[in-house]
């Protein structure tokens, strides 16, 4: 009997894994392995999920079956590239990397082959200016408006006076890191505070002697942007120099259930968020009974409901969208990447579609247009409640300070522009 | 059977020393280089060009760089990662100040900026040997990407400190970019990959690579029969920095299209290509092809046999991947400890008496 139940599921696997041409083909460029697999798990297993419970419960999008090859990167971004070569061929409608490296390596592939590149929460931010990069889409929020977002929260508690404040950035040394830097540091310069760079090589095992400067300088707030194990060292260390927990924010890659203390450890640690957290949404009832009970969950399906899960969801949900925009656009059912990056371009979010998917309220409404890529940069702040052990959000979404970041924006896409003689777009 | 040898003298010096002195591999070698420039390109695939044959080659002329120096003059060195670095921060600081620059120019002067930079770095070699010598090149690898990362200058002051490699050309032809067609790609690594390996074939067999190999074997007898020491080891650094930089700017500029110094040329790297010398042979042209192609290769066939073929989790195909070349590494270095090329030499000398072996 087992051995029998094993060769179906074996056959089935084979069957399933067989690309079959006239499926909508979303890769997914995973990483299960590496140091940064506690985060890159989850994310996969939501983003599965998702097209799953579309496969079992719709019959696909649109009458047409989704399929989700998946490949293994590691975070490594040449890696990336020979899952991307791999990947491409079988017709993918659209690409998220979960990587800010990879992104950059990819924003001109992906280009060349028309195939939209979708970085929700990360990337390079600088490509919510649509006029230069056509093929890459950044919304609902990106580094940038989630630093803002985070300075202003620090500045309502604060009474609306941050000057003369010492605020430190604890930042991955990477690409992923720096990104906020230049915001910041407009930010400093219009809000008068002080901003001190404390940066952590990868992975972020060994952070003694950038707490040591905590300790010594005792910034008034400290804001991270962490990734993978450098989180929970962080926050171990921050407890060991009894640094006051909510007085640290972190971006929303450093807020997941692993980031965190055991106990009361870790009581009141910010984050900020671009989408909700929880389980308490009707799609988790039909995931239940037709991914998990039918035993067709991706990975070891222990994830679901966790912030990573729930992004993963998210960014499915939103391909999904797209995906159905396209289809209704051109009268097609098999639509082409060159159709979905249209059908992102116009993409409305509104709250009837998110409540239609079974996510009501799950994320910001926004639309897409043609120069903005970004969306508005709604962001929430989500705060770790010790007793109950989860997050929380607190407050609303809430627009960042876009007069500060918008003509970032505009300085960096226009400098990648003249680098490679790109004409901008007229709109 | 395959090894005819029987009348075929040798009437010349040169005929003597060329670097395939039997007809066979000669004839081998030809079909090998048609292969690779008259038939691949008709056939290959952007997945061919950019997921296998592009960073084997690119692999292998690190590999060749690091062989001149560790192989051939025994200075044992881990700072590869830092000066493929410097190549490729060198290339993407040419590509964006001159934006006329030939592709084919602007991959050699990142070289020898390379090698101006490895000839700095060779400098304590003249004090410290062996694995004091690592140490001090593993502070080059520390150093130079900490430099890269610090310094805004280096990556044109973008936010992230990520390069992107610009659409340049030569003759017309697009070289790198995403325009460019995986058959020029491919060519353009292959080119210089044969070049670079013809040189160091010529230089190791000269009087330079005499004079390196001289110190390797035993440096104070080299010093007394004449061997300057201060040349010798400078110039192994020089010679192989500048593959190591080539190999850089190919990496960055053909490749990956976009770097990051921290996460694209770490310690591991230094380590990869270490790894590759000396599984592919210390002291072999040969070997460091077949290193390369190993540790290149290897990962990416075991990923299509597991996942494409089998169906297999990727997680788990990861793993067994690292568990499947770590342990064949271990397994060729218990049966032959100076590597894939001696194993080819050996299977050649048994292949020449073959079926005859007495």
């Amino acid at each position: 009997m087992k051995i029998k139940q094993l060769a179906t599921v074996a056959l089935t696997t084979l069957a399933v894994s067989a690309p079959v041409a006239a499926d909508l083909v979303f890769p997914s460029l995973s990483y299960r392995t590496g140091p940064y697999a506690a985060g890159g798990a989850p994310l996969a297993d939501g983003y599965a999920d998702y097209f799953t419970l579309l496969n079992q419960r719709d019959g696909g999008i649109g009458g047409v079956m989704a399929s989700v090859p998946e490949c293994e990167t590691g975070y490594n971004t040449a890696k990336g590239v020979e899952c991307y070569e791999s990947t491409k061929g079988d017709g993918a409608l659209v690409y998220m990397p979960l990587s800010t490296g990879m992104t950059y390596q990819l924003i001109p592939k992906v280009t060349a082959d028309d195939i939209p590149l979708v970085t929700t929460g990360y990337g390079r931010t600088s490509a919510a200016n649509g006029r230069v990069f056509s093929h890459v889409f950044n919304f609902p929020a990106n580094y940038w408006t989630g630093a803002s977002r985070i300075i202003n929260s620090i500045m309502e508690e604060a009474g609306g006076d941050i000057s003369g404040k010492n605020i430190a950035l604890v930042y991955h040394n990477s690409g992923y890191g720096k990104e906020p830097i230049p915001t910041l540091k407009a930010l400093a310069e219009k809000h008068n505070f002080n901003l001190t760079l404390i940066p952590v090589d990868h992975p972020g095992q060994e952070q003694k002697s950038q707490w040591l400067q905590i300790r010594r300088e005792r910034p008034d707030n400290i804001i991270m942007y962490g990734w993978g194990v450098m989180n929970q060292v962080a926050l171990q260390e921050a407890a060991n120099i009894r640094y006051p927990m909510d007085q640290m924010y972190g971006i929303w890659w450093s807020v997941t259930e692993n980031d965190k203390l055991e106990g009361m450890g870790s009581h009141g640690y910010k984050g900020a968020t671009f989408h909700n957290v929880g389980s308490n949404y009707p799609i988790f009832s039909d995931i239940q009974k037709y991914v998990t009970d039918a035993g067709l969950a991706a990975g070891d399906g222990s994830n679901v409901g966790s912030v990573m899960y729930n992004r993963g969801l998210y960014a499915a949900m939103l391909a999904a969208e797209a995906a159905k925009t396209a289809q209704n656009m051109f009268g097609v059912k098999d639509v082409t990447s060159g159709q979905m990056r249209d059908a992102f371009e116009v993409l409305d979010m509104s709250a009837e579609v998110m409540a239609a998917a079974g996510m009501p309220n799950f994320g910001p409404a926004f639309q897409v247009s043609c120069a903005n890529h970004g969306g508005p940069g709604l962001a929430a702040i989500q705060q770790w409640d010790g007793n109950t052990q989860e997050w929380k959000l607190i407050g609303d979404f809430e627009a960042p300070d876009m007069e500060v970041i918008a003509p970032l924006i505009k300085a960096d896409s226009e400098a990648y522009a003249k680098e490679n003689n790109i004409t901008p777009r007229d709109c | 059977m395959f090894y005819r040898e029987s009348g075929d003298f040798k009437k010349t010096y040169r005929d003597d020393s060329q670097t395939f002195p039997i007809k066979f591999d000669r004839r081998r070698y030809y079909v090998v280089m048609a292969i690779a420039f008259l038939v691949l390109p008709w056939f290959i695939t952007d997945y061919i060009a950019n997921a296998v044959m592009i960073p084997f080659l690119v692999w292998a002329i690190a590999a060749l760089g690091l062989n001149i120096l560790v192989g051939y003059c025994g200075q044992l060195s881990l700072g590869t990662g830092g000066f493929m670095a410097v190549g490729a921060y060198a290339t993407y600081k040419l590509m964006t100040s001159f934006p006329g620059m030939d592709m084919f120019s602007v991959v050699l002067l990142s070289g020898f900026i390379t090698a101006f930079v490895g000839m700095i770095f060779g400098l304590p070699s003249l004090r410290i040997k062996g694995f004091y010598l690592a140490v001090a090149t593993l502070a080059a690898q520390f150093f130079l990407v900490w430099l890269l990362n610090k310094v805004p200058w280096f990556y044109n002051y973008s936010a992230s400190g990520q390069i992107t490699a610009p659409e340049r050309s030569m003759f017309g032809i697009i070289i790198t970019g995403p325009y460019a067609s995986p058959v020029t790609g491919y060519l353009f690594c292959l080119i210089l990959a044969i070049g670079l390996a013809w040189v160091a074939r010529n230089l190791t067999r000269g009087r330079l690579g005499r004079s390196w190999m001289a110190i390797r074997d035993m440096d104070i007898a080299a010093e007394i029969i004449g061997v300057n020491p201060l040349m010798a080891k400078l110039s192994a650094f020089a010679v192989s920095s500048f593959f190591v930089g080539v190999a850089g700017s190919l990496f960055f500029s053909v490749y990956l299209g976009a770097a990051e110094v921290t996460e694209a040329f770490s310690i591991n790297v230094s380590f990869a290509v270490l790894f590759m010398v000396i599984i592919g042979g210390l002291g072999s042209i040969f070997g460091s092809f077949v290193g390369a192609a190993f540790m290149v290769l290897m990962p990416v066939l075991l990923k299509n046999i597991l996942v494409g073929g089998l169906g297999w989790p990727t997680d788990l195909a990861a793993h067994l991947e690292f568990i499947i070349v770590g342990a064949l590494i271990v397994i060729f270095l218990i049966v032959e400890p100076h590597g894939l090329a001696q194993m080819a030499r050996v299977l050649k000398e048994k292949l020449r008496l073959w079926p005859f072996p007495h």
